[in-house]
C-alpha cells in the first residue's frame, strides 16, 4: 500500500485473520476469516479492520442529524425520504407545531425540506424521525446540495475541522445532514465556492491531508474575491 | 439438429479459438448515471447492460419480507437483440432467465441486511450471440458490487457445451444452435459454490464432468476480468 492514497477493496477480498484482527464494519467472518462485504476503502490501523464504503445507501443510526424530503402527508404523520433505503415516518407528536387531525397539509406537504433527527430504528428497520431537537425545522431557502453519504464524514473532518473551515472562508451557513444532503445558504458567491469545494473533497477523499489542501486553495481563492 | 458446417476442424472452432479457449470479454463498470450501479459487458458478440437499483422498499407490499430482502432480476431482450424481430416484452424463456438470475444472486447478497426491501437488477441484452444469460448474470454481478450493495462474493457465470462429440468452453452462437448440449453455470469463485445450472441438451456422466470443470475454470477466467474491471473505475478517482 502507498502513501498517497487509501487502499480500495472489492467484496469477498481476503483482508486478515481473525487471530490478528477483529471484524469491523464492512465486513464478514467466514471459516476465522476476515473479508470484504462491500466496495470501499480498507480501514485497518486499528485492531478492527474496517471498510468504509465508497458508494450506497445511508444507512441510517439513532441521533443522526438528517435531510429530508416530504413525500406524503398522511392524516397523522408524514412519510420522509432520507436517502436510506425505507422512508421515515415523521409523527405529528414529533414537530414543535400543534396539529389538528387531518390538517398536516398546512404544516408540512409534498416536496418540503426539513432537517431532521432520526429518533427509531427498529430491527424491521422502520425509521421514525423527529423535529424536535435543538436547530431543527423546516428548511426555507438555500441549497442543497447531495454527495456520497459514505463521504460525510470526510467534509465534516475530524472534530469538524474541515467544515469550520469552509464556513470560516465563504461566509455561508451549512448543515450536513448524515445522509448525505448539505443545505447551504449564504451569498451567491459563497454558495458556489462551498459546493465547489464539496465537489473537490469527493472527488479527492482518497487521499491524505486533505484539510490542508483545502485551507490552500479557499485562501487563494478569498485573495482573489477580496 | 445436424448441420452441414464442420464446427471443428484441426482442434480449431469455426472462430478459430481452441476448445478451452473463452470469446473476448470487455467489461466497464459504473455507466448509467440514474441508478445506483450499473455494468456494461461485451462477451464476444454479446452485448449487455445491467442496471441495479435499491435497497429500496418493496411494492407492492406483499412481495416484502419481514426478515430480508427480495432480489428481483428482470432479464429482457431488446428487439433488435437477435437476426428476426424479437416480439418485445416478457416470454417463457425470458422469465425463467430472470428467475435462475435472481436465485443466483440471492445466495450471494447479504440479504438479512435490509429486511422488507428489494434489489431491483435490470439485464438488457442489446445483441445477443449465444450465452446471453451468463453475460447477463456477470454484469449484474458487476453492477451490484458498483451499487455498494454487500455481498458474501462476486458470482461469475460461464457455459461448456459439446460439438461434435467434444466438450468445449462457452459455445458460440452457431455451436449453441447446432451443437450438442449447452450447460450454463454460475459459481460464487471464492467458495467454488454453484449457483445457477441448466443443461441443454445430452451428455454422458463423464462428459457433464469433464464440461463442468471446464465451465468452472472459465468462471475463474471471468472472474478476473469482473475484479479487473471494479478496480479499474475506483483505484484512482473513487468513482468520480
Amino acid at each position: 500500500m502507498n502513501k498517497e492514497t487509501r487502499e480500495i477493496v472489492i467484496p469477498s477480498q481476503l483482508l486478515g485473520d481473525l487471530k490478528s484482527k477483529k471484524a469491523g464494519r464492512g465486513t464478514f467472518i467466514e471459516d476465522g476469516k476476515i473479508y470484504a462485504e462491500v466496495l470501499g476503502v480498507l480501514n485497518a490501523n486499528s485492531d478492527y479492520i474496517n471498510v468504509v464504503p465508497l458508494k450506497g445507501r445511508y444507512d441510517p443510526i439513532e441521533g443522526d442529524f438528517v435531510i429530508g424530503i416530504v413525500i406524503e402527508a398522511m392524516s397523522s404523520s408524514w412519510l420522509v425520504d432520507i436517502n436510506a433505503a425505507y422512508p421515515a415516518l415523521l409523527h405529528v407528536n414529533e414537530v414543535p407545531w400543534d396539529v389538528d387531525f387531518n390538517e398536516t397539509e398546512k404544516y408540512l406537504n409534498m416536496g418540503d425540506t426539513v432537517m431532521a433527527k432520526i429518533l427509531q430504528v427498529d430491527q424491521e428497520k422502520k425509521l421514525q424521525i423527529t423535529l424536535k431537537d435543538r436547530n431543527l425545522y423546516k428548511v426555507k431557502g438555500g441549497n442543497i446540495v447531495n454527495v456520497e453519504p459514505s463521504k460525510v464524514p470526510r467534509i465534516i473532518g475530524k472534530k469538524a475541522s474541515m467544515i469550520s473551515l469552509i464556513k470560516k472562508y465563504t461566509r455561508c451557513r451549512i448543515f450536513v445532514g448524515q445522509n448525505g444532503r448539505i443545505w447551504i445558504d449564504g451569498e451567491e458567491e459563497g454558495v458556489k465556492k462551498v459546493i465547489d469545494t464539496i465537489k473537490k473533497i469527493e472527488e479527492e477523499s482518497l487521499s491524505y491531508g486533505l484539510t490542508n489542501k483545502i485551507k490552500d486553495l479557499l485562501e487563494k481563492d478569498s485573495k482573489d474575491v477580496h | 439438429m445436424k448441420s452441414d458446417i464442420e464446427l471443428l476442424k484441426n482442434g480449431k472452432r469455426l472462430d478459430g479459438r481452441k476448445p478451452d479457449e473463452l470469446r473476448q470479454i470487455k467489461i466497464e463498470a459504473g455507466v448509467l448515471h440514474r441508478a445506483e450501479g450499473s455494468c456494461y459487458l461485451e462477451w464476444g458478440g454479446n452485448k449487455v447492460l445491467a442496471a441495479v437499483y435499491g435497497p429500496r422498499e418493496a411494492i407492492p407490499r406483499h412481495t416484502q419480507n419481514p426478515l430480508r430482502a427480495v432480489v428481483k432480476a428482470k432479464y429482457n431482450m431488446a428487439a433488435f437483440s437477435v437476426d428476426d424481430r424479437k416480439r418485445p416484452g416478457p416470454d417463457r424463456r425470458s422469465r425463467e432467465i430472470s428467475k435462475v438470475i435472481s436465485e443466483a444472486l440471492e445466495n450471494v447478497i447479504l440479504v438479512e441486511k435490509y429486511p422488507r426491501a428489494s434489489i431491483d437488477v435490470n439485464i438488457e441484452v442489446l445483441d445477443a450471440e449465444a450465452g446471453t444469460r451468463c453475460a447477463g448474470l456477470t454484469a449484474a454481478a458487476v453492477a451490484l458490487v458498483d451499487a455498494g450493495i454487500p455481498m458474501r462474493d462476486i458470482p461469475v457465470s460461464c457455459a461448456a457445451g459439446k460439438i461434435e462429440g467434444k466438450v468445449v468452453l462457452d459455445l458460440g452462437k452457431e455451436e449453441d444452435n447446432f451443437g450438442e448440449a449447452d450447460l450454463p453455470i454460475a459459481i460464487s469463485p471464492r467458495s467454488g459454490k454453484i449457483l445457477l445450472l441448466q443443461m441443454d441438451g445430452h451428455l454422458t456422466h463423464d462428459e457433464f464432468d469433464e464440461a463442468l470443470n471446464l465451465a468452472i475454470n472459465g468462471c475463474k477466467t471471468v472472474s478476473e476480468i469482473q475484479k479487473k474491471a471494479i478496480l479499474e473505475k475506483y483505484q484512482k478517482t473513487g468513482g468520480k
